[in-house]
């Protein structure tokens, strides 16, 4: 961490969005996690990310648990709305707050400890449920803020900073979101904004419940040799197996994308996810192809990245499901949101 | 790209933009923390080791410095560096113990200067102490050159000039006041001098010979001859209505004199439109706000002469077309205008002139009677013979004189040394970390958002009760305090370690002026549109890194606007980033290695 504010003086040239702010209006708080620590970078993605959709700051809602990973949602897009849960409960803040306003964008900002660990069961059911947020896991395979415990994440043979060798099975957040239908599954890694950066985008439009793992190595706990999330180790065992561009609505899809090879992804407000396989023998559409594809990368040691699965449209979008009003509940006039012990009794009155 | 060679001593010098662009190289930021620290007599002396005359130049140094400085480009004004000087020199204590002392054994040689000008009198400044017996002749009664015959004394006190020349007269200079040197033959020939360097100035004013030129004469005056004659006391008066010819630096001082000496309306007459003057902002600045006029776009066309006496002048209105490049491409008369004038005085421009040095003494003039002499060396084409100040070159400045007479020092010394006078030291940069500890810096690295203070000025009304009222009264303390913090000290330098760094993305992430990336290599004109934010100003490099080691991509920092607050070597996990003061090392004549006979070296306490 560093005692010293970034000073508020930027480069001259910085350019600026559609609502005329700059990259470092969607800076939050100065950050107090450890220098080098990969959640910062991911910090860093998320305000290069809703910069470059001149996303609204009071239209966002960050959402976090505890951990090292959940503390950075102080460190963005100061001008938002936030709530920090007890630990591994998240997804119940964020059902509620996105059940009473369907009209604001919601990023979860969660741990491998956080989300595989405490709050597995939480997770599943954001994730069955549709949720229509942004979920980011900040994976580095231990518990950073209780000082490097492995974590639910954490590979069979990692070894821990004092040299212990892990022997439980990892439960890898990628494939359990495959399983249990979500439609936007992707991985990616905190060095690489170039891939980061418009998964972000393309999560927070995503209409439904998006998945970003992304490993981010714990530069203090997790970062020595015999670690499987190093930064060495992380860099030498990714590979990029889909490329995903976010294409806002307004913009042409630029014709380098040489039809066949690109799959345009349709969202709900006209803006689509452009798919780029690397690999041949892929398909990032197809749910079932996509997590045997991944699984097998895995058993060969591969930590394989991009939008890896990605459905046009979700048949079970969350607020249709549950019938929520589609107006935020604090704009209904009050005689709609609290609408009277009349009212209260015709609805007894069916279970007499 | 190839990686940046920061071993070589021009790179880390050059991101010190305003040490690089002062001809002595001062270590600006360096005095200006000292200043900070209210260590004022160690600031005086970090600036005299390389300019000389801190007291004068904190006045009245044309300072090439502050239009490079990068807080200039970060915000909108640079450092008030000049003023801080001053700051410097009027808060010093007695420093005079701390200069090099002057071995009372001499070592034999001696050393004419024509001319104490500043020019000489470095050159005298930088020999004594090694032991040579320096003879300054000079024409006037008094020492000083122009900073004492033209520099009007409300810009420049002569108790300030007295005091720095008395610090290099009385380390022994044997001064030969009220002596001009008429025949260089009989010097060279009768004077047993070692070495001989001209620093008689350039002492010639331009002419407008236009009709009435002669009939006029009486109201018709030479600007630098003219201020001299007020600096000496000849001229007490002025009329009325005054004109002045030309827009440079002389024509500002001549119409605040005039001021002073009576005049009510003073017009300061340009053939060009303000883009084109030569004067620089502040003394136009500071000459309008005293009133005059400044008349733009009159080539001045004959003196108006009138039973005798000056009228006035006639002007051709002119009209130019000016490019895109702002060059201008033609230009027409539009009209004819009369202006009436009891006084008009001519500040076009000064020349050299040597009707003293007789051609055949294998000192060599060009077709336009300017003295072949080397840039590096300043030995004219005979050996022994050397030139500095505005004698070499033609007129330039105070800053530039004393850089010249540094350099003339070393050729002198390795004249003298019987060493090739082209076999110089090289100059250096030395390095040291600034890391005290955790989050501990030993700079003050916090970003300062405070504007340029304005220096306080005489009111208006009291200025021009005498004409020696000096009109800048300085940084009061509080300015002193708050404008040192606008330093950006760029002589912290970023050091970076490639072997270090594991690609964490810390420090690109922090940098508040987005100055790094980490990208795949390219030829330089490449690598600047592929940065965080592009590097369009091509005056400053790029630092390029060797390949890292995951991924064999490059850092690139680009140090245009990079603020120095070491953000990047403060989140840094493996300390690849490294904040380091840059010590430029500028060789004077005691540092060459000539085997000075009796060596001290002039080193400021630190
Ligand atoms: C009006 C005016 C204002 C200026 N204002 C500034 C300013 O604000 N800032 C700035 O940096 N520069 C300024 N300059 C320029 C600056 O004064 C000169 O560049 C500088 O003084 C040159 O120094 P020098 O040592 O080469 O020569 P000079 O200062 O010209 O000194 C030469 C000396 O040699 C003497 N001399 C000449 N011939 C002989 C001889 N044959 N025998 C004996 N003695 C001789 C002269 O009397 C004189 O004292 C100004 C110049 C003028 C004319
Ligand atoms: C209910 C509860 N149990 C345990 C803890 C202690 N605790 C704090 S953070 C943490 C683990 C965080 O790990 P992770 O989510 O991976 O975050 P990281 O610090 O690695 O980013 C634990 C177990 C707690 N705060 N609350
Ligand atoms: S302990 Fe690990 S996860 Fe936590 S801030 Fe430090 S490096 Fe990051
Ligand atoms: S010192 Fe480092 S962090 Fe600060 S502006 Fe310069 S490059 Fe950026
Ligand atoms: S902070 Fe240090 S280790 Fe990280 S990328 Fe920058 S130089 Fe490399
Ligand atoms: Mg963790």
């Amino acid at each position: 961490m560093t005692y010293i504010p970034k000073p508020k003086i930027a480069h001259p040239s910085l350019p600026r969005n559609e609502l005329g702010l700059t990259r470092r209006d969607y800076e939050g708080s100065l950050s107090t996690l450890c220098a080098g620590c990969g959640h910062d970078s991911i910090t860093a993605a998320i305000i290069e990310a809703s910069w470059g959709i001149s996303l609204r700051p009071e239209n966002l809602v960050k959402l976090s648990g505890i951990g090292c990973s959940s503390k950075t949602t102080a460190y963005f897009v100061g001008g938002a709305h936030g709530f920090n849960s007890v630990h591994g409960r998240m997804p119940s803040i964020a059902m509620g707050a996105n059940a009473a306003n369907r009209d604001l964008y919601y990023i979860g900002i969660s741990g491998d400890g956080d989300s595989l660990s405490i709050g597995l069961g939480q997770f599943c059911h954001a994730i069955r449920r549709n949720l229509d947020m942004l979920y980011i896991i900040e994976n580095n395979g231990v518990y950073g803020l209780t000082k490097g415990q492995f974590s639910a994440s954490a590979d069979i043979g990692t070894k821990a900073k004092k040299g212990e060798v892990n022997q439980q099975p990892p439960i890898d957040p990628v494939l359990l979101a495959m399983n249990l239908g979500a439609g936007f599954v992707a991985r990616s890694f905190s060095g690489d904004k170039k891939q980061l950066v418009p998964l972000i985008q393309a999560g927070l439009e995503y209409p439904g419940f998006a998945l970003i793992d992304v490993l981010s190595p714990c530069v203090t706990f997790n970062d020595h040799e015999g670690s499987t999330k190093s930064y060495q180790f992380t860099r030498e065992h990714y590979e990029p197996v889909v490329e995903a561009d976010f294409v806002p609505f307004q913009r042409e899809i630029s014709t380098d994308y040489g039809a066949g090879e690109a799959v345009p992804v349709m969202l709900h407000d006209g803006s689509r996810v452009v798919l780029r396989k690397l690999a041949e023998d892929y398909d990032p559409t197809d749910a079932h192809a996509a997590y045997d594809y991944v699984q097998q990368h895995i058993a060969k040691g591969e930590y394989l990245t991009g939008l890896l699965h990605c459905r046009p449209t979700t048949d079970t979008e969350f607020h249709a499901l549950n019938r929520t009003p589609e107006q935020p509940l604090n704009q209904l006039p009050f005689g709609k949101l609290v609408p009277g012990a009349k009212a209260l009794d015709k609805v007894l009155a069916r279970y007499r | 790209m190839a990686a940046t060679d920061t071993s070589h001593p021009d790179y880390f010098h050059k991101v010190v933009d305003c040490q690089w662009a002062c001809p002595a190289h001062t270590d600006v930021p360096e005095y200006i923390r000292l200043i900070a620290q209210g260590r004022f007599t160690d600031a005086y002396l970090v600036n005299r080791r390389s300019n000389v005359f801190p007291g004068i130049l904190g006045r009245v140094c044309d300072r090439p410095c502050e239009p490079a400085c990068r807080r200039g480009r970060v915000e909108e004004k640079p450092v008030a560096i000049c003023r801080l000087k001053r700051v410097a020199a009027d808060h010093k204590d007695e420093f005079r113990d701390r200069l090099p002392a002057v071995p009372a054994q001499k070592n034999g040689k001696r050393i004419a200067c024509i001319g104490a000008g500043c020019a000489s009198l470095t050159v005298a400044n930088d020999l004594m102490p090694l032991g040579y017996e320096v003879t300054i002749f000079e024409q006037f009664a008094v020492a000083g050159g122009l900073m004492r015959t033209n520099i009007p004394s409300f810009r420049l006190p002569g108790s300030v000039i007295d005091e720095e020349i008395a610090a290099i007269v009385d380390m022994g200079v044997d001064l030969k006041l009220g002596h001009r040197i008429e025949s260089m033959r009989k010097l060279l020939e009768e004077g047993g001098f070692d070495a001989v360097f001209v620093g008689s100035g350039a002492p010639k004013g331009k002419e407008l010979n236009l009709p009435g030129r002669q009939e006029g004469g009486a109201n018709i005056h030479i600007g630098i001859t003219w201020l001299e004659s007020i600096a000496f006391e000849h001229i007490k008066t002025v009329g009325e209505n005054v004109l002045i010819i030309g827009v440079g630096n002389t024509a500002m001082d001549c119409c605040r004199s005039s001021l002073r000496l009576g005049a009510k309306s003073v017009k300061v007459m340009a053939r060009k439109p303000r883009q084109f003057f030569k004067a620089s902002e502040w003394e136009l600045e500071d000459a309008e706000a005293e009133s005059v006029e400044i008349v733009i776009n009159r080539s001045p066309k004959s003196f108006v002469v009138e039973g005798g006496k000056l009228k006035g002048m006639m002007f051709d209105v002119m009209e130019y077309e000016v490019d895109a490049r702002g060059r201008i491409t033609a230009e027409h008369v539009t009209a004819e205008e009369f202006l009436p004038a009891d006084d008009v005085i001519l500040a076009i421009g000064q020349e050299n002139a040597f009707p003293w040095i007789e051609r055949d003494l294998g000192i060599e003039f060009d077709k336009w009677e300017v003295p072949k002499v080397d840039p590096v060396t300043h030995e004219s084409t005979r050996k022994g013979v050397f030139f500095g100040g505005d004698a070499a070159f033609g007129p330039k400045n105070i800053i530039w004189s004393v850089e010249h007479g540094h350099q003339a020092a070393i050729s002198i010394h390795q004249h003298c040394m019987d060493k090739p006078v082209a076999e110089r030291l090289p100059p250096g940069v030395n390095l040291q970390s600034r890391k005290m500890g955790m989050h501990e810096w030993s700079y003050n690295n916090d970003y300062s958002g405070i504007e340029r203070r304005l220096v306080p000025h005489v009111s208006l009304k009291e200025r021009f009760k005498k004409i020696d009222i000096e009109v800048e009264l300085g940084f009061t303390a509080e300015q002193a305090a708050a404008e040192v913090q606008r330093c950006l000290n760029c002589d912290v330098q970023t050091v970076f370690d490639a072997k270090l760094c594991i690609e964490c993305d810390a420090c690109i992430d922090i940098c508040p002026v987005d100055c790094l990336t980490m990208t795949p290599d390219g030829d330089e004109a490449d690598l600047r549109t592929r940065l965080k934010a592009p590097a369009k100003n091509i005056t400053q490099a790029l630092y390029v890194s060797a390949p890292l080691k995951h991924t064999g991509r490059v850092m690139v920092k680009d140090e245009d606007v990079c603020v120095h607050c070491g953000l990047c070597a403060e989140r840094c996990p493996t300390a690849a980033w490294d904040m380091q003061k840059s010590w430029v090392k500028w060789p004077h004549a005691a540092d060459q290695p000539a085997a000075a006979p009796v060596a001290a070296t002039q080193e400021a306490s630190r």
